[in-house]
């Protein structure tokens, strides 16, 4: 906390997001239930666990090719419930809205997420509206928060990875953050490619079904896989052994990374999953993904080892071995 | 979806991995000059896959990791001015001037635009025609022609809002200047291949001819990598030292004509310092009279000056391959991509910051 100011990068869900988080607001809040950090917060009521999140979405454009900042309200909020194997109970919706923004714009943000609603099988019970005056906010802000029930025989946490765990992603890397890229316009880049922001809460349930002790689900939102696989890798104890050819990232997207210099392992996703799953069982989970929907493109990328714990080791295309920590702040597009 | 690997990249680096290791008879030190090239080597694991005799060392081909600190200050100091808009490449957002960087400037409230293309900061200077954009313009040769070709535009379209600071630099006089101070034991060049792409063969030659070393211009790819270091190896075993072209799908031996031409007819070479490297001469680049009025130094009454380097960061004897990154006393304690003192721990192709990034592993 050097510079005592806040900058984009303290956004960005790398080290320095996670040093804010940390040194800035756990010491103000921390409680056992907050503790453990996972996509979801965990609350024992008798018999049965409830999951608790919440999240903000500011995204610019407010819309992008394959989702706007309506889709996304609903979607990363219903998938964080996910990522802790609970089904969605109801969302809270509040709006913060700049002065000036037309009523037609915010019908349009509306329309979605009752979309993405009606896709999660998920409704929203709560709300609020602000308005702010003109500047203090860019068109519009969504706060969103969710509870969800676990089901009995449910332990999803992003502490339980295991030595031997298999992991598996649920389809391409990427696409989200080169999509919205393309859609600012920025670096004159053009393309065809969509965001995958989708609830994965439909593909989670299939999971679940098919094999009760997943040990792990994480979507890698923010910070990329290079960002979740190591939380999980600290927050377990564990080493994740990644095979670069078996990530699935497709062709554009990694021709737009050649152009930026950009790494692909630390792209947003926003209808991604990884699961960490016991290795005799993984055939039979991948099986069930690839006939879900959300899981057509699913494989296996990688496996969990005792040595070196707390470290994502790559193994690349040409049989070489390098680590991969998150990122410190953004990424930057080179020079050349 | 379509498989992404290159037919059998694996079984092709092994060929070329156990014809370098038959090739390696003791210690060798090859000099990748090029950024890029570091964060390829990092990237592919090329250091987990070589033979022990090999060492591969960076060289000062970062074009951040070489920008003086008083030529971040004064960007800093133009930007401060009302209204100014200041257009960059992204790489420079973090680097550390002598109290601020771009970055931290931007949080409080100046406007810096990332920009991809030197010809996006025409376009924002035409966009915003009531303010002054100042481009600040940082890369080596691979970079230069489309500077140059900004520098036209703006002037074909009369804007008189756009302004340049230029940092640009120079490959060959570096490594002139480096060979000659007779200080760093190299056995050969990984010569950029980007670079080259413009300035072709011919400006490398006096590598071979008057330091009796092999340089082989290489291309991006781990398997480009491999085979160059396959290539110096062979004319290390010839006792030849030769410049040659491994990146040929790219790379013409002549260069490319027109690109050289209008970097001459926009820039002159001037003498420059590079951070860690002192004063280099005829290794910069600034505008030429008949454009001297974008030259945003003088248009803004804000001259360079020089600082000294951040007390007992090695990016100097780095980017010199005097040094390592782990042999410096801040890397990784003091100094750390969170919070950087010297530039190679900031920029994407800096050597301190693939060290710290992915160096363990290696």
């Amino acid at each position: 906390m050097k510079n005592r100011r806040i900058m984009l990068a303290h956004g960005a869900g790398g080290k320095i997001s996670h040093e804010l988080l940390h040194e800035l607001f756990l010491p103000f809040f921390d409680n056992d239930i907050l503790r453990p950090l996972d996509d979801s917060a965990i609350i024992s009521t008798g018999p049965s666990k409830l999951a608790f999140t919440t999240d903000s979405y500011v995204v610019k454009p407010l819309s992008f090719p394959g989702g706007d900042i309506g889709r996304l309200a609903i979607c990363g909020t219903v998938n964080d419930l996910a990522m802790v194997g609970a089904r969605p109970l109801g969302l809270s919706a509040s709006f913060i809205l700049e002065e000036g923004l037309a009523i037609e714009e915010i019908e349009k943000v509306l329309s979605s997420m009752r979309e993405a609603a009606r896709q999660a099988t998920v409704r929203v019970v709560t709300g609020d509206t602000k308005v702010v005056e003109h500047g203090a906010a860019e068109g519009l802000y969504i706060n969103t928060a969710g509870i969800g029930l676990i089901p009995q025989g449910v332990d999803v946490r992003g502490s339980k990875a295991m030595p031997g765990d298999l992991v598996i992603v649920n389809g391409p890397i990427g696409d989200h953050e080169i999509a919205v890229l393309v859609a600012r316009g920025e670096f004159s880049l053009r393309g065809t490619i969509e965001s995958d922001c989708a609830p994965l809460n439909g593909l989670v349930e299939a999971m679940l079904e098919a094999c009760r002790d997943i040990h792990v689900l994480r979507d890698p939102t923010r910070g990329g896989l290079a960002a979740v696989l190591w939380e999980i890798a600290n927050d377990s104890g564990v080493q994740v052994v990644l095979e670069e050819e078996s990530v699935p990232i497709r062709e554009e997207v990694r021709r737009v990374c050649d152009l930026l210099g950009f790494d692909p392992y630390y792209l947003a996703n926003e209808g991604k999953l990884v699961a960490f799953v016991p290795q005799e069982k993984a055939e039979k989970l991948l099986k069930t993904m690839k006939a879900h929907p959300m899981g057509r493109e699913a494989g296996i990328i990688g496996q969990v080892r005792a040595e070196n714990p707390g470290k994502v080791l790559l193994r690349t295309m040409i049989g070489g071995h390098r680590l991969l920590e998150p990122l410190s702040g953004e990424q930057f597009p080179r020079i050349c | 979806m379509k498989q992404l690997k290159k037919p059998n990249e694996e079984k092709i680096a092994s060929v070329l991995l156990k014809k370098i290791s038959k090739l390696t008879d003791g210690p060798l030190r090859f000099m990748e000059v090029c950024g890029t090239h570091t964060i390829s080597i990092f990237r592919s694991g090329i250091r987990s896959l070589l033979p022990k005799g090999i060492e591969l060392i960076s060289g000062p081909g970062c074009p951040v990791c070489v920008t003086p600190v008083g030529e971040i200050d004064q960007a800093i100091a133009i930007l401060r001015l009302d209204d100014v808009i200041l257009a960059t490449f992204g790489d420079l957002m973090r680097v550390p001037g002598s109290s601020s960087s771009f970055h931290q400037e931007k949080a409080m409230g100046s406007d810096i635009r990332v920009i991809l293309s030197p010809l996006d900061a025409v376009e924002i200077a035409q966009r915003e025609s009531d303010r002054p954009v100042i481009f600040f313009a940082v890369g080596f040769e691979t970079t230069s022609p489309a500077i140059a070709a900004a520098v036209k535009e703006s002037s074909r379209k009369g804007l008189a809002n756009f302004y340049l600071l230029s940092s640009q630099k120079l490959i060959p006089p570096a490594m002139k200047a480096l060979l000659s101070a007779g200080k760093v034991k190299i056995n050969g060049f990984i010569l950029p291949g980007h670079v080259s792409v413009i300035i072709g063969k011919a400006p490398y030659e006096f590598i071979a001819r008057d330091f009796n070393l092999p340089g082989v211009i290489t291309g991006f790819e781990a398997l480009d990598i491999l085979e160059g270091i396959y290539m110096l190896l062979h004319r290390h075993k010839e006792g030849k030292a030769e410049i040659d072209i491994q990146y040929r799908r790219a790379v013409k031996e002549a260069g490319n004509q027109r690109a050289m031409e209008i970097m001459e007819e926009v820039f002159e070479p001037v003498d420059a310092r590079w951070r860690g490297l002192g004063i280099i001469p005829a290794s910069g680049l600034a505008l030429r009279e008949s454009f001297a009025r974008m030259d945003a130094s003088t248009a803004f009454d804000i001259p360079y000056e020089d600082k000294a380097d951040p007390p007992g960061c090695l990016c100097g004897e780095i980017l010199q391959g005097f040094n390592v990154p782990p042999d410096c006393p801040l890397f990784g304690t003091k100094c750390t991509p969170e919070n950087p003192v010297g530039p190679c721990m900031v920029s994407t192709e800096g050597s301190c910051a693939a060290y710290y990034k992915y160096g363990g592993a290696q």
